[in-house]
């Protein structure tokens, strides 16, 4: 059943939402030792919810959208009295005072929370191999990673753990994970989804967003945690999206152009399986009816360096606060500044510390022009370049990363090639603009593939039209 | 290995964060960290003098929402998080006398 036959199903009472969520449970029971996608499973508290929900319903309350739909929520959104850990030794034991904005509006449209999943420590990462708290692996191949670095929401709806789960996405941590998981995945416009909960890595390019099996499910959730929040200075000032005339709308007559410099052109390592599916992917899209063609987006080739730039100045900064004072785990010493750094060496794992000095040397005396100012012009150029793409092109089309799902420990001694892993990804952060990833086609190793449907600020609705049309394509052709 | 970072830049930099490295974490550190700057050196090859930065993708100013009297954050919940609390305050080791 997808997600969003449940509420019906529910209310009609074929089903009921505690049996919906069995079999669910069910399958963690089989699986998640093997897969590992989950930091914590709230089985009690969801039996609950799920009885809440059923008597409620019984009573002929109408709960709202998401009745009865078991959600998985990525472990860096903060959940009152519930363990947030953000994968961090750092964060281990704390309980967040507050619930995250988005955790209310899920709550209050009746989904059952079962879980928080694993990530990356602090969503640094492109494999959900920085955990403190061990790997996450891809449920359609257990020696490959699921991608990152919310990987662990995307194996949790690729293994049939939930229909729908929750992640962040600062540099392509919804995307590339939904490509290698075979899932859908959505980064909305930056401020379209409340962050208020979220523990920030890099604020000005964080953003929420769901992972589903399918594009409508993708909808049906976004639509919940969209809209104003006044917890949130950067949340945009709209009504939630409603996009369902969008699934059912097809493409007839947009104009589409494919990123040449992410799609085999100047930027090296997309692999051949890969471009592959993006041409089909292409064909269907002309297909029904859109205008396909090669187009350049120039300054895309620079994004990955000013991301890297960018992200982790922001990161040294937010994460500044993990100093054992206010909350999680202290490593006592006889001064605070000595607590401090024992508490600091010790809490976080590598790729936080390597993130943390990077982004402290940029932002330091004597380098703060040449890498940060550097690389936050290059950011006015990305925009500058989708500008001119969205003048001519209602979308943008590449795909999501650049290989299919890698073997566990490929890169985890290589940061760099990591890194790689996000290249068609991050311009859309750069720019704060939505793209989402559907899967399409399979790579020469049977593995998933998947592509990315980009548009310009605020334009989901047409970004889903397209999404719509590739899932209804690849599903026709296997 | 190029001349990106030095050891002596990690160190300085890891002071500043508030983290200390064994012998071992400053070399690869260094390493990595160069390999990272190394690759951002693309940027080199723009033209940016005329252009402006961005530090933000939204033209947001000045964001004000009404002055309302809302809920307000519950001490004992924040304080319940902490390692240390005395009086109804964060409580932390002796933060003058460092000998650093």
């Amino acid at each position: 059943m997808n997600a969003r036959e449940i509420p019906t199903a529910i209310r009609n009472g074929e089903t009921t939402a505690k049996e919906v969520l069995e079999t669910y449970l069910e399958a963690i029971h089989n699986r998640e030792e093997e897969i590992h996608a989950f930091n914590l499973v709230l089985e009690e508290e969801a039996r609950n919810e799920a009885e809440r929900i059923d008597t409620l319903t019984a009573e002929g309350e109408n709960l709202g959208p998401l009745t009865g739909i078991p959600v998985a929520i990525k472990d860096n959104i903060c959940t009152q009295g519930v363990p947030t850990t953000c994968s961090s030794k750092i964060l281990d034991g704390w309980r967040p005072p507050y619930d995250a904005t988005i955790i209310g509006r899920l709550r209050e449209a009746g989904a059952v929370i079962v879980g928080k999943t694993n990530l990356d420590e602090f969503a640094m990462g492109a494999s959900t191999e920085n955990s403190a708290f061990g790997p996450t692996r891809n449920p359609l191949d257990t020696t490959r990673v699921p991608g990152g670095s919310s990987g662990g929401s995307a194996a949790a709806v690729a293994a049939g753990f939930a229909p729908l789960a929750i992640g962040s996405d600062t540099g392509g941590s919804i995307r590339q994970p939904a490509a290698l998981c075979g899932v859908v995945g959505v980064k909305p416009t930056y401020g379209r989804v409340s962050r208020y909960g979220l523990v920030a890595f890099a604020s000005s390019l964080d953003q929420i967003g769901p992972f589903a099996e399918t594009v409508a499910d993708a909808a049906l959730l976004l639509e919940v945690i969209s809209g104003h929040d006044p917890l949130d200075t950067t949340s945009i000032p709209e009504p939630p999206l409603d996009l369902s005339t969008a699934l059912t709308q097809g493409v007839e007559g947009l104009r589409i152009g494919v990123i040449d410099e992410l799609s085999g052109g100047a930027i090296e390592g997309i692999s051949d399986d890969v471009l592959e599916c993006l041409e089909d992917a292409v064909q269907a899209l002309t297909s029904a009816g859109a205008i396909v063609e090669r187009t350049s987006v120039p300054s895309t080739v620079y994004g990955l360096s000013a991301y890297y730039v960018i992200a982790p100045a922001e990161a040294s900064s937010n994460l500044a606060r993990y100093d054992g004072v206010r909350f999680g785990p202290r490593v006592d010493a006889k001064t605070t500044s000595e607590m401090m750094v024992a508490t600091r060496t010790a809490g976080f794992g590598d790729e936080v510390k390597r993130r943390i000095m990077l982004g402290t040397y940029a932002l330091s005396a004597g380098y703060y022009d040449a890498y940060y100012g550097k690389s936050q012009k290059v950011r006015t150029l990305i925009m500058n370049d989708f500008a001119n793409a969205y003048k001519k092109y209602d979308l943008l089309l590449s795909p999501t990363a650049p290989t299919t799902a890698f073997p566990l420990g490929d890169k985890t001694e290589d940061p760099l090639q990591m890194y790689l892993q996000d290249i068609c990804t991050i311009s859309s952060n750069l720019a704060g603009h939505p793209a989402m990833s559907v899967p399409f086609g399979k790579g020469t190793d049977g593995l998933p593939v998947g592509i990315q449907v980009l548009a310009s600020a605020m334009d989901e609705h047409t970004m889903f039209r397209a999404g719509a049309v590739l899932e209804a394509s690849n599903q026709g052709k296997s | 290995m190029n001349e990106r970072i030095s050891r002596d830049d990690v160190a300085h930099v890891a002071r500043l964060a508030c983290l200390s490295l064994t012998n071992d974490e400053l070399d690869s550190f260094t390493s990595q960290l160069a390999d990272i700057l190394e690759h951002a050196a693309d940027l080199d090859a723009l033209e940016l003098e005329e252009i402006e930065p961005t530090a933000h993708p939204l033209p947001l100013a000045n964001v004000l929402r009404d002055d309302e009297p809302g809920a307000v954050a519950d001490r004992e919940k924040f304080l319940a998080s902490a390692p240390q609390v005395e009086n109804n305050q964060f409580k932390v080791p002796p933060a003058l006398g460092d000998p650093a």
